[in-house]
């Protein structure tokens, strides 16, 4: 199958900092391709990268085999890119409906005013929601009220009900306790037998190999080579993020609970 | 996160609890109390008669008018404290231009609006672009206006007054939309039917008390029309939660938040400028004093509305209804004959308990702890 999202050389330096220094990474659609790094290996670089928020200093982006640019994130959301940003997804003070529309409000057009059409926003937010598992109090309820996976699965569904191809979660489980976690990559399951290639940001292998069809390790700026499901122990999978033995003395001494 | 993110819990949420959660609530009950206080503490005093109705009305009218500007402001995230000198200030163009220019008094009110306006977009700019708190920016430019309205009648003039725009303003279509009555017919009709009293003696005798409703009042529910309509019912409205809400989540989905705080910080330089505009064309003259501390009063007003000082929540009929109590107790207090200074008294302990509750309601809302 060939692959919807591509990205290859791509190299970011700010001033004289390598923050990418080569990397490949492919995703296709009904994919869940989950990249690994450990803080600092370059995830939210890569992430803006590909959110179209940093132009990447050298190397080529292709949706569909054809060279993407974009010079915002408006621009890579038109071409159906859509990031969901770990704290940042959703307004607490806002109710449910009203974040779900922000800034792709629906009006209706009364007496030439345009109107904010809320019967329609509650509608759809009401429906969406109850497709990604969530039983709402109702569409005026504020965020703020549900828990953080909750949050997450409204951005998530936000994001497909507006098109994404493409989604990118940036670290969606790490804030998040067992449960909800378990929510969040249900949600993405389903996201993904829906057609849409989800890139999964995390570092937690456990979490990566629940719903992960591919597994691509960053270290140091530079991806350390992709992995298919099955083909690769979480020990393995531990070690590449952590760039080789340190980790493995380190795992023996606190008897493999990392 | 708290217990509220359980499904099974939030269900037992106490209407109590959910009636809470709408920033209007606090002062509908505020707004009770105070005319129920009033109206026992002075009932016989003539403030209830239509006289004392219509001196409270004014008065906070005045309050509503720089209240809704300051409440979208603040509900975008930011704050203004230049509108108590952007009211001297505006006042002051006004007068500089129709009498000391001779400009038509139309022009000089169009051009002194066209000047404000680009100074909230000014304000408001600085403010985006440099990332800096609204509070010292607007700060920078509460002694800048007051400044230039002390000094430009000083050089030009050589005093801080300048009068006869009555005289100037005689006959100008602009003048009545600010200085303007509305509904004579009406009044007189009702002092006819001996609803309301007329003047006995004197050159208006004869004439009822009231004699129509002043554009201040029309300006002011007018405002607070269209500015509910607009934050409740419009996209842009969205737009003014989003931003004041969250600024980089609203700009990561596309929301203009730059050109949404810019927007509303013009809004309120618009609102200070009809505020000064009303009360440059009752009394006829324009004094650099004029607007003093009113930034203060206009932000109490939208936080005793229940918009929250952190931005994103509020309600235009709130911060209508913090105005209206302000106004009320302002002249409710002069009516029972109360010392006038215990009304900051009590304005500062109504201040703090809006607050307190305020960040209360936060909580509930956001399951904060």
């Amino acid at each position: 199958m060939s692959p919807l999202f591509e990205m290859q050389n791509v190299e970011k330096h700010f001033g004289t900092v390598i923050a990418l220094g080569g990397v490949n990474f492919s995703v296709s659609a009904g994919e869940c391709h989950c990249l690994l790094g450990d803080n600092g290996a370059g995830k939210s670089t890569l992430i803006k990268t590909m959110s179209g928020v940093h132009p990447p200093t050298s190397g080529q982006l292709f949706m569909r085999g054809e060279r993407l640019t974009f010079r915002d994130p408006r621009e890579a959301m038109g071409h159906g890119i859509a990031t969901v940003y770990q704290d940042l997804a959703m307004i607490p003070l806002m109710s449910v409906s009203r974040n779900f529309f922000m800034g792709n409000e629906p009006v209706k057009n009364i007496l030439g005013i345009n109107l904010f059409d809320h019967d329609f926003a509650d509608r759809v937010t009401m429906e969406e929601m109850r497709k990604m598992g969530i039983n709402l109090r109702g569409p005026h309820q504020a965020v703020g009220t549900l828990s953080g996976g909750e949050r997450q699965t409204v951005a998530i569904a936000r994001a497909v009900y507006f098109g994404a191809k493409v989604l990118i979660l940036d670290e969606p489980t790490s804030a998040l306790g067992v449960r909800q976690t378990a929510n969040v990559l249900a949600t993405v399951d389903r996201v993904r037998q829906a057609g849409i290639a989800v890139v999964f940001i995390t570092h937690n292998v456990r979490h990566a190999l629940a719903v992960g069809d591919r597994f691509t390790v960053l270290n140091r700026g530079k991806t350390m080579g992709t992995a298919k499901k099955g083909e690769i122990t979480p020990e393995e999978l531990q070690d590449l993020m952590a760039g080789g033995q340190q980790l493995a003395e380190l795992e023996s001494s606190l008897g493999g609970t990392v | 996160m708290s217990e509220l993110a359980q499904d099974e819990r939030i269900k037992t949420t106490s209407p109590l609890r959910q009636a809470l959660v709408r920033p209007e609530l606090g002062s509908i009950a505020g707004t009770i109390v105070v005319f129920l206080f009033f109206g026992f503490l002075a009932y016989d005093s003539g403030m209830f008669s239509p006289r004392g109705v219509m001196n409270w009305s004014t008065v906070s009218a005045q309050f509503m008018i720089i209240a809704v500007g300051a409440c979208l402001l603040m509900i975008a995230g930011e704050f203004d404290l230049s509108v108590g000198s952007m009211i001297g200030f505006a006042g002051m163009m006004i007068a500089i231009f129709s009498v000391t220019l001779d400009w038509p008094v139309w022009t000089a009110i169009l051009v002194t609006f066209l000047l404000c306006t680009a100074l909230g977009a000014l304000n408001g700019y600085i403010v985006v672009k440099t990332g800096l708190p609204s509070f010292i920016v607007t700060l920078a430019f509460l002694f800048i206006l007051r400044g230039f309205t002390i000094f430009f009648p000083q050089l030009i003039e050589r005093k801080t007054i300048i009068g006869g725009v009555s005289d100037a303003a005689e006959g100008d279509w602009l003048a009545s939309v600010f200085g303007g009555k509305v509904g004579e017919p009406v009044f007189i009709w009702l002092a006819d039917l001996g609803l309301i009293d007329v003047f006995e003696r004197g050159n208006r005798a004869g004439q009822p008390v009231i004699d129509g409703i002043p554009a201040l009042i029309i300006w002011a529910i007018g405002l607070v029309i269209v500015g509910h309509f607009i934050l409740t019912r419009t996209r842009f409205g969205n737009w003014i939660f989003a931003s004041g809400g969250d600024a980089q989540a609203a700009r990561y989905v596309g929301v203009p938040v730059n050109r949404v705080k810019i927007s509303m910080f013009m809004f309120s330089a618009f609102c200070a400028c009809v505020f000064a505009t009303c009360q440059v064309m009752e009394f006829g003259s324009a004094g650099a004093d004029r607007g003093l501390l009113k930034e203060f009063e206009a932000i109490i007003a939208v936080v005793i509305g229940g918009a929250l000082l952190t931005g994103g929540y509020g309600s235009v009929i709130g911060a209508a209804l913090g105005a209206l109590i302000f106004g009320v107790v302002q002249q409710g207090l002069f009516f029972a004959g109360v010392e006038s200074s215990l009304f900051r008294v009590f304005l500062g302990v109504l201040l703090l308990a809006a607050v307190i509750l305020n960040t209360y309601i936060r909580r509930i809302i956001t399951g904060e702890k």
